[in-house]
């Protein structure tokens, strides 16, 4: 059985030639919650880029495939891939202060998507457009449907993001560092909204976040991405009861019951880093000499 | 990446070298005008009035490049008002040069009330537009090169002042003048012997780029009879002569218009490519 | 209420401007070393036909009592009388207003549709070959002045090709009787295709050559502006939402690269007002260039004091426009 969302060997590099995903595989069945955890650069907004489409320029895909309800992503010219992700996809992006339009007022932003892409009139745009600020307990809808981003707080941002994401119904949503951006306090209102909202809907998550409390609270497998590669694909209680690789070990006791928010995954020891990155050496002069 | 940045530098290098060359050669060209002109460029010669040059029918040996309806020298002009476009594109850009820059440097480096009240100037200078102010000045000093100079200068100053402080003021920032401050020296000589040679690529830059302005602003004033008077040769003054005969005999307006255009190009090209290579950065 | 505010600030600092201007043109103008009254005269004029002249213009006064003569009059939209042409310099100048602003509004347009389409096709094709050309082209056309495009275009479509009629505004045998002198305008308002074909004939060349420099500066500062806003993630998030890259650019990063572009442009606008001086010599347009250049050529005083105030108000209500409309169209500003 095909998996709903299952990306196979993908490998992305610079022009240069510099690697920045080293085959990289990851399946997500139907209603998965599944975290991206890695530090920083480790590639995980790329998997998301790739998956929606929208790599930099700069990049080009070496190798794989991204199967997205049994359909490859990367077969599909640019038209239908458009298609395809306005359709059944979404992103929550990392910084609600800069993923607004500044000079679209608030309605509009979360109604494009429907009216354009999707067809949909406008008084039943609307209509959806009251009930999500609802869901997303957003207070005095009207007020905020007619205002400008610059308006509005980060949080209340977010919560328009995260309703703007979930209008459509996709089958699939990113949420790439979500609250990474946000007040400490407002980070754990937004993930249980974000988590509240995934199982009402039912929706494929894709959580990329630099957290393993957030991940033990929301996911329920997870990938650990390190120098672009995976290096643990595992379930939740696994990974948090037992994890096999010695990074992740050295991992969960770096992070102080794994609910430290903003830490940066940083005090793993040298020396495990440098083992791991050898591996991954070893394994690029495997690839290239394969090619 | 290595390849396409060679590239461009290539090109930036072909392009200042064709800039570069044309204005060279036309600085040789006006030093020995005496020699190389055929004609002499103010002698009439009705019975050799209109001549086509010399690829044409109806040529005549030694007017290269024809002749006007009064039968002069189309060369010998080109050259000799060469003469006069280079001389004020020398002189006037120079004098600019040397105000508007020393003022900068003043204001940038030394702050305070030295930068406050020249600052202060710049800001009302500029808040008069150009063309005004060309007007009004050669209203009142009068037709003629000097007075172009003059409102040159007058003009374009603050050009000058206004890049070279605010460079002069990033360069004051930098380490090495706050350890030869440290060491004692004394600020002026700091200034001239520390900074001055920091901002000189800018002013080079600006230099060129002035000389360019220059040639096209006494052109357009010799253009409409404001400049030097009818009696000598100059590019403006042929091109306005030439557009009236323009259907008879065409290579009087087209050959001072082709060496204006080379000219006001070629500054502003050099300009622009040394800026390039004293600034890759900025690229 | 905050537009109110910055619109009072405006107008008074215009005013303020303005007076300056007019007592700097005044002094300036005043201590001209020759003397304009002696250039009117014809050889072998006595003493008594200067003092009478003199007496006539007014210049027998000292410079203080001139001035407020001068200035009650002008409040009183009296500029005085034109030397060369012996008419009030109201009316004349007034008389080539609307053609000095119909070309200038006409080149402003031509530069916006130009430089906007370059920078749109660069933004669009960009880390192509056709974004290599596009600079290339913008980098020309930048430092060739109006003057020396005009007199291509003389070359190239009045003379090898003529399309474009070289000089004037209009054909002598168009015996028009518009009700304003803003044939271009009238001519659209009446539906009189005749005349506007005419006028675009005359008026085409001219704005091109004045559009062109200011074309280019639109399509750098444009693109620059553009490039830098397709990175921004609200553009991102809208890729992902199925739009077309067509719709992106002039949906989504457009209205936001357009402001900063914006005040630049203001400024650059009123240096192609300026440059109409030239080109309407050039072209022989009857508009208020070619007139201050006749005034400067007639040394005639109060035309060009006339003529430099007029411009002086055009520039600075082109800036306050400018300001205004930055201001509306920024949704910060708007109801901030
Ligand atoms: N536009 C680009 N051009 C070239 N390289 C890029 C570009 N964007 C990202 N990269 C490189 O790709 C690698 C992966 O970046 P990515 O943004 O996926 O990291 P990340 O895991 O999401 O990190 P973070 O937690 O900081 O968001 C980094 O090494 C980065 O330098
Ligand atoms: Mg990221």
């Amino acid at each position: 059985m095909t998996a709903f969302l299952s990306i196979r060997n993908l490998s992305i590099s610079l022009q240069n030639g510099e690697r920045i995903l080293r085959s990289v595989n990851m399946d997500l069945a139907r209603g998965d919650v599944r975290g991206l955890v890695g530090e920083s650069g480790a590639g995980k907004s790329m998997i998301g880029k790739a998956i929606l489409g929208i790599l930099p320029r700069a990049l080009k895909i070496d190798e794989g495939e991204i199967l997205f309800q049994g359909k490859n992503l990367l077969n599909l010219n640019p038209r239908e891939l458009r298609k395809e992700i306005g359709a059944n996809a979404a992103l929550i992006p990392q910084d609600p202060l800069t993923a607004l339009n500044p000079s679209h007022r608030i309605g509009r932003q979360i109604t494009n998507r429907l009216i354009d892409i999707l067809g949909w009139s406008k008084s039943d745009a609307v209509k959806r457009t009251y009930d999500l600020l609802d869901e997303v307990r957003i207070p005095d809808p009207k007020r905020v449907i007619n205002s400008f981003p610059h308006e509005l707080s980060g949080g209340m941002r977010q919560r328009i993001l995260i309703a703007s994401a979930f209008a459509a119904e996709p089958k699939l949503i990113i949420a790439d560092e979500p609250t990474t951006a946000l007040d400490v306090t407002v980070q754990k209102q937004i993930v249980s909204l974000i988590g509240e909202m995934q199982s009402r809907h039912g929706t494929t998550l894709l959580f990329v976040t630099h957290d393993l409390g957030v991940v033990s609270k929301v996911c329920q497998s997870l990938s650990v991405l390190f120098l672009g590669k995976v290096i643990e694909d595992t379930s939740v209680s696994l990974f948090f009861d037992n994890p096999s690789h010695p990074y992740s070990r050295a991992l969960l006791t770096a992070t102080p019951k794994y609910t430290d928010p903003n830490s940066d995954l940083i005090p793993v020891s040298e020396k495990i880093l440098n083992s791991v990155k050898e591996e991954v050496l070893r394994l690029d002069r495997e690839w290239s000499n394969g090619r | 990446m290595v390849d396409s940045s060679r590239n461009i530098n290539r090109k930036i290098g072909l392009r200042m070298w064709l800039s570069g060359g044309w204005l060279l050669f036309l600085f040789l060209a006006t030093l020995f005008a005496p020699i190389i002109s055929p004609h002499d460029p103010l002698a009439q010669d009705l019975f050799a009035s209109r001549l086509p040059p010399i690829w044409m029918d109806g040529y005549e040996s030694t007017y290269y490049l024809g002749s006007d309806s009064l039968g002069r020298d189309v060369l010998s002009r080109i050259l000799y008002g060469a003469r006069i476009a280079l001389l004020v594109a020398l002189i006037a850009s120079t004098a600019t040069c040397i105000i508007g820059a020393t003022l900068g440097v003043l204001a940038g480096y030394f702050g305070g009330w030295v930068d406050l009240v020249i600052s202060r100037l710049v800001d009302i200078w500029m808040a008069f537009p150009p063309v005004l102010f060309a007007i009004l000045l050669i209203a009142v000093l009068g037709t003629g090169l000097t007075s172009i100079i003059i409102a040159i200068i007058v003009i374009d100053w603050t050009r000058f002042c206004r890049v070279i402080r605010a460079e002069t003021m990033s360069q004051s920032a930098m380490d090495y003048v706050a350890s030869a401050q440290a060491a004692g020296r004394a600020r002026f000589g700091i200034m001239v012997k520390e900074i001055f040679p920091n901002v000189l690529p800018t002013i080079v830059v600006l230099l060129t780029l002035e000389m360019g302005i220059a040639v096209i602003v006494e052109a357009i004033l010799s253009f409409v009879n404001l400049s030097i008077s009818t009696d000598f040769p100059t590019w403006g003054g042929m091109i306005s002569e030439g557009r009236t005969s323009v259907h008879q005999a065409w290579w009087v307006i087209v050959f001072p218009l082709i060496t204006l255009f080379l000219t006001v190009l070629s500054f502003s090209q050099l300009g622009e490519g040394l800026k390039d290579r004293f600034d890759p950065v900025l690229r | 209420m905050p537009i109110l505010k910055r619109l009072f600030i405006r107008i008074l600092s215009i005013a303020v401007t303005l007076i300056g201007v007019s007592i700097i043109v005044f002094v300036v103008i005043r201590v001209v070393p020759g003397n304009p009254i002696s250039m009117m005269l014809p050889p072998g004029a006595t003493d008594d036909d200067i003092l009478r002249l003199k007496i006539l213009y007014g210049f027998d006064k000292s410079i203080i009592e001139q001035f407020f003569i001068w200035i009650s009059g002008v409040l009183s939209g009296d500029f005085g009388t034109s030397i060369s042409l012996r008419q009030p310099v109201l009316s004349l100048v007034l008389g080539r207003l609307p053609a000095t602003l119909e070309l200038s509004l006409l080149a402003l347009l031509i530069a916006c549709i130009l430089g906007g389409t370059l920078s749109l096709l660069g933004t669009r094709l960009r880390e192509t070959k056709i974004e290599g050309i596009i600079d290339g082209i913008n980098g020309m056309a930048m430092s060739i002045p109006d003057f020396l495009w005009g007199l291509i275009f003389i070359l190239l479509f009045g003379v090898m090709w003529p399309i474009f009629h070289i000089s004037g505004r209009i054909s002598p045998f168009l015996d028009i009787d518009y009700s304003t002198q803003f044939y271009l305008v009238e001519s659209i308002v009446r539906f009189d295709l005749k005349v506007f074909a005419d006028l675009l004939a005359h008026m085409l060349m001219p704005a091109v050559a004045l559009s062109i420099p200011l074309a280019a500066i639109i399509s750098q500062l444009l693109k620059q502006s553009l490039k830098e806003t397709m990175h921004l993630d609200y553009v991102t998030l809208s890729r992902t939402k199925g739009y077309s890259e067509n719709h992106v650019i002039l949906r989504e990063a457009l209205p936001n690269a357009v402001l900063p572009t914006m005040t630049l442009v203001g400024v650059q606008f009123t240096f192609l007002i300026g440059g109409t001086v030239i080109i309407e010599r050039l072209f022989s347009y009857e508009g208020l260039g070619n007139m201050a250049i006749d005034a400067v050529i007639n040394r005639d005083l109060p035309l060009i004091q006339g003529i430099v105030i007029l411009f002086a108000l055009i520039f600075t209500l082109v800036n306050l426009l400018v300001d205004l409309t930055y201001t509306l169209l920024n949704p910060k500003l708007r109801n901030g």
